[in-house]
């Protein structure tokens, strides 16, 4: 809307219950956005508002010409904002409000009205703060008496100058009864205003009213109008408004209404009901179509695609539109739902378009379960390490007890469970099953089982790919969270912090947490003390080396693992050799199948133990081996089967520890 | 009885007088008939018996034109108002999406205007319709007879207009608040648009 060239300072007239908002107004025209910003105006109808608002456009103008004033009451926004939301150019409606350099906006009250427009206008109000760019807005309550306006916008609207406007004094009136009849170049005989001034007005407006019947009743009359006379005339004036307010309203909505009929109708009385009969139907057409714009300015507003909902505004035909609407919203839900699941997924992926887009539901449902499918679950355990065929025996009965506790009800029995062990006992064996085990536990989905070094490795790859947080975020979805090698995590300082705050989830959730290690958790080397106390607030068990009852199990399962049929007597020679692990008799068992004869299925206890024991001294190797060992050690070192007889090559060594 | 068709762009409104014999309904309606152009209005069926009562309905169809697109029309009907006719009422009423209820304002039809309007509680009721959801306006008719024999709009409401509905005096024979009567409920049965929107059909 233009300039009204009638509203300008210079006919502003000033007095004590206007200076401090005419002195604002005229600042922020001298300088806009550098004094108040926004600057509020606030006060009854008919006090100058509007003035001050085309005064304040005016004099920027006058002040810098190039400079982009604009002029709208709320009611044209609204309109204006609707009708390019409608046609699809809301965007760009935005970018010309935004951009005038000055932004006048009367009647800011009506945003009661329009709840949709808040955001709108908070957004339009940071963007010109941000692009210094003035924004002067009237109304005629303070903003935090508009009803339900958003607690942001009276913040952000308080923030710069809020002034209000009381109504005129004596000598304003006068002053303002004065100016008025300057222009319209009528000249009253002297008290005559001043009796106006004394009779008063609700606002200035009336004023006006007041002046311009004086002025009119002076013209047709011949004497002039004296004081007298003018108070004469406007109190008969008042009387005869009063009767008229008392008159029925026309449109009768009760009893008192019903007044007796009229002498004689009007002559086209047909078309008078045709226009009303237009009237509703317009607003009744456009009540839907509303409804249509405010929820395309509500969900731009959330940042979602409307295209779907500004269709209907164009469409011919129409479905029913709290259907469509009903639709739409559960679409945006069903988005909503998506990107949150896509977020817990992978974060970067949550704020995507196709999560804003209510017509790309499927797609985007698509793309989270790719997302599902497609993220590497954690390592679980492996299914041939199970319980069945762990062995079990008086050495490790207490930790396979434990072990079936834990597996049995996850997260309620020992929470962690801590496996102390040398190596080769069963630990990793031990773990396996527990992790299988668990995944037979009601509620348990995922479990993630894996040694400490592949902990390490993937959270290094994580660091260096810059996903720790997915990476995290995989872990925790698991159930239960087994660990291998703990003793390794000594000195890794960034992984025992994850594993911290890992191990801090899992035990709030009451999600099962298991550790394997070589020793105690007291024994850990560069371990931090927080995560060796919560190691040791669980049940810290040892697994022993297997017993002897242990070992002929596993020798016996090992040789009916390679379909060898074996005397009782090999089975018990094998069982009786030393071995302080499950890999030392897998050792033992490997080397009496190496003197196994092709030809023959059967495996004799003599050839077993000239396999372990060797064929007899080889005397030049015997006496260089002797010659090594200082005398007085244990007699055992002497013994053939201690000794490595064929060494490997050197440089197959060296590869090997290179490894 | 479809009021407002998005597809074919059409809004039909179905308008019934209803009340106590001789109330003037029908003089209603050939006052609205005589004010309508020629090329608006179709035919008004009256069936009516030699003494001039309605005998079965008047029906009097208003063309409005196109509006804001829409082809509108306007169906009115009168039932025939003497209690025997209750069945041709009831039929009439069906699809209705407006009524009027003219009420006689001399004194003594008060009880006819009293059993009339229950009459017409019970007929929509029949037809499974809450009235209190139907538009309906009242008019006093006969408010030009000299003041002794009619009761004054105020004891008019006291005695039917319980629920303050919309209610307008009226002289039905010379006009005076038969087109205010019209307009009236006319704005109430299309208010019904923006509540219930598009896509009812």
């Amino acid at each position: 809307m233009d300039l009204n060239p009638r509203f300008k300072f210079e006919t502003f007239v000033v007095g004590p219950s206007n200076r401090l908002a005419a002195t604002a107004a005229q600042a922020v025209a001298a300088a806009p956005a550098v004094t108040y910003n926004p600057l509020v105006i606030y006060g009854r109808s008919g006090l100058g508002k509007t003035h001050l608002l085309h005064a304040v456009g005016f004099a920027a103008l006058e002040h810098e010409p190039q400079l982009r004033v604009a002029y709208l009451t709320l009611e044209e926004y609204v309109e204006q904002y609707h009708a390019a939301v409608a046609s699809g150019q809301a965007d760009a409606y935005r970018r010309s409000v935004g951009e005038s350099d000055v932004l006048l906006l009367d009647d800011i009250q009506f945003l009661e009205k329009h709840r949709e427009l808040q955001s709108e206008l908070l957004r339009l109000s940071e963007e010109m703060q941000a692009a210094n760019r003035q924004l002067v807005l009237t109304s005629d309550r303070p903003p935090a008496e508009i009803g339900e306006l958003d607690e942001r916008l009276i913040t952000r609207l308080s923030g710069g100058l809020l002034v209000d406007l009381a109504p005129p004094d004596y000598e304003t009136r006068l002053a303002i009864l004065r100016r008025k009849a300057e222009e319209r170049g009528t000249a009253f005989q002297s008290g005559v205003l001043e009796t106006v001034a004394e009779i008063g007005a609700a606002n200035v407006r009336e004023l006006v009213g007041l002046v311009n019947r004086l002025i009119a009743f002076q013209a047709v009359s011949e004497a002039p109008l004296t004081p007298a006379g003018a108070r004469a005339l406007l109190v008969e004036e008042g009387v005869a408004l009063a009767a008229e307010s008392a008159l029925p309203p026309q449109a009768p909505a009760a009893p008192a209404a019903a007044a007796a009929p009229a002498a004689a109708p009007p002559p086209d009385e047909f078309s008078a009901f045709l226009s009303a009969v237009t009237r509703t139907v317009a607003q009744s057409i456009d009540a839907w179509r509303h409804k249509v714009g405010e929820a395309v300015v509500r969900w731009q507003g959330e940042g979602y695609r409307t295209a779907r909902l500004e269709a209907l505004l164009g469409g011919e035909a129409l479905p029913d539109v709290d259907e469509v609407l009903q639709r739409y919203e559960a679409d945006v839900e069903a988005l909503r739902a998506l990107a949150a699941e896509a977020g817990s997924l992978d974060p970067s992926t949550a704020g995507h378009a196709r999560f804003r887009d209510p017509d790309r539901v499927d797609e985007a449902r698509g793309f989270v379960q790719k997302l599902q499918e497609g993220m590497v679950p954690p390592p679980t355990p492996l299914p041939a390490l199970t319980f069945e065929s762990y062995v079990g025996g008086a050495a490790n009965d207490a930790v396979l007890r434990a072990a079936r506790l834990v597996a049995h009800e996850p997260g309620r029995r020992y929470n962690p469970l801590f496996i102390e062990g040398a190596s080769g006992v069963g630990k990793t064996h031990l773990l396996h099953a527990i992790g299988n085990a668990l995944l037979e536990a009601p509620g348990v989905k995922a479990v993630s089982c894996l040694s400490a070094q592949a902990f390490i490795e993937e959270l290094l790859a994580a660091i260096e790919a810059g996903n720790v947080e997915w990476w995290r975020r995989r872990y925790r979805r698991s159930d239960a969270f087994l660990l291998d090698d703990v003793q390794l995590i000594g000195g890794k300082e960034q992984t025992q912090d994850e594993l911290f705050n890992l191990f801090n989830a899992f035990a709030d959730g009451e999600k099962q947490l298991v550790f394997a290690a070589d020793r105690s958790p007291q024994l850990l080397e560069d371990v931090e003390p927080r995560l060796v106390s919560r190691f040791e607030g669980g049940l810290v068990v040892e697994l022993a080396a297997p017993d002897r009852a242990m070992r002929e199990i596993m020798v016996r399962r090992l040789l009916d693992a390679q379909g060898v049929q074996a005397d009782d007597d090999v089975v018990q020679y094998l069982a009786a050799r030393p071995a302080d692990s499950a890999r030392a008799v897998q050792g033992l068992v490997n080397r009496a199948l190496s003197a196994m004869d092709p030809e023959q299925p059967s495996l004799g206890v003599q050839a077993v133990r000239t396999a372990i024991e060797g064929r007899g001294a080889r005397p030049s190797q015997a006496h260089a081996i002797s010659a090594l060992i200082p005398s007085g050690i244990d007699s055992s070192l002497q013994s053939r089967e201690k000794v490595v007889w064929d060494w490997p090559d050197v440089g197959d060594r060296l590869v090997e520890d290179l490894r | 009885m479809s009021l407002v068709n998005f597809t074919t762009r059409e809004i039909t409104c179905k308008i019934v007088y209803y009340g106590p014999g001789r109330s003037g309904k029908t003089s209603n309606l050939q006052y609205i008939y005589g004010q309508v152009p020629d090329e608006r209005r179709g035919r008004m069926v009256s069936l009516a018996t030699q003494t001039d009562r309605t005998l079965f309905f008047d029906f009097l169809p208003l063309d409005l034109g196109s509006i804001s697109g829409f082809t509108t029309r306007f169906q009115l009907y009168t039932v025939p108002g003497q209690v025997y006719y209750n069945a041709t009422r009831k039929l009439v009423l069906q699809g209705a999406d407006g009524v009027v209820f003219v009420a006689d304002s001399q004194m003594r039809q008060l009880d006819e205007n009293i059993e009339s309007l229950q009459n017409l509680h019970a007929n929509v009721l029949e037809h499974g319709i809450d009235i209190r959801t139907l538009p309906m306006v009242l008019q006093y008719n006969k408010q030009d007879l000299p003041r002794e024999l009619i009761l004054a709009p105020p004891e008019l409401d006291e005695a039917l207009n319980f629920r303050a509905l919309p209610a307008y005096a009226a002289d039905a024979l010379h006009g005076p608040g038969v087109f205010e009567t019209l307009k009236a409920v006319s704005a109430e049965v299309l208010r019904r648009l923006s509540e219930s929107g598009p896509g009812r059909h």
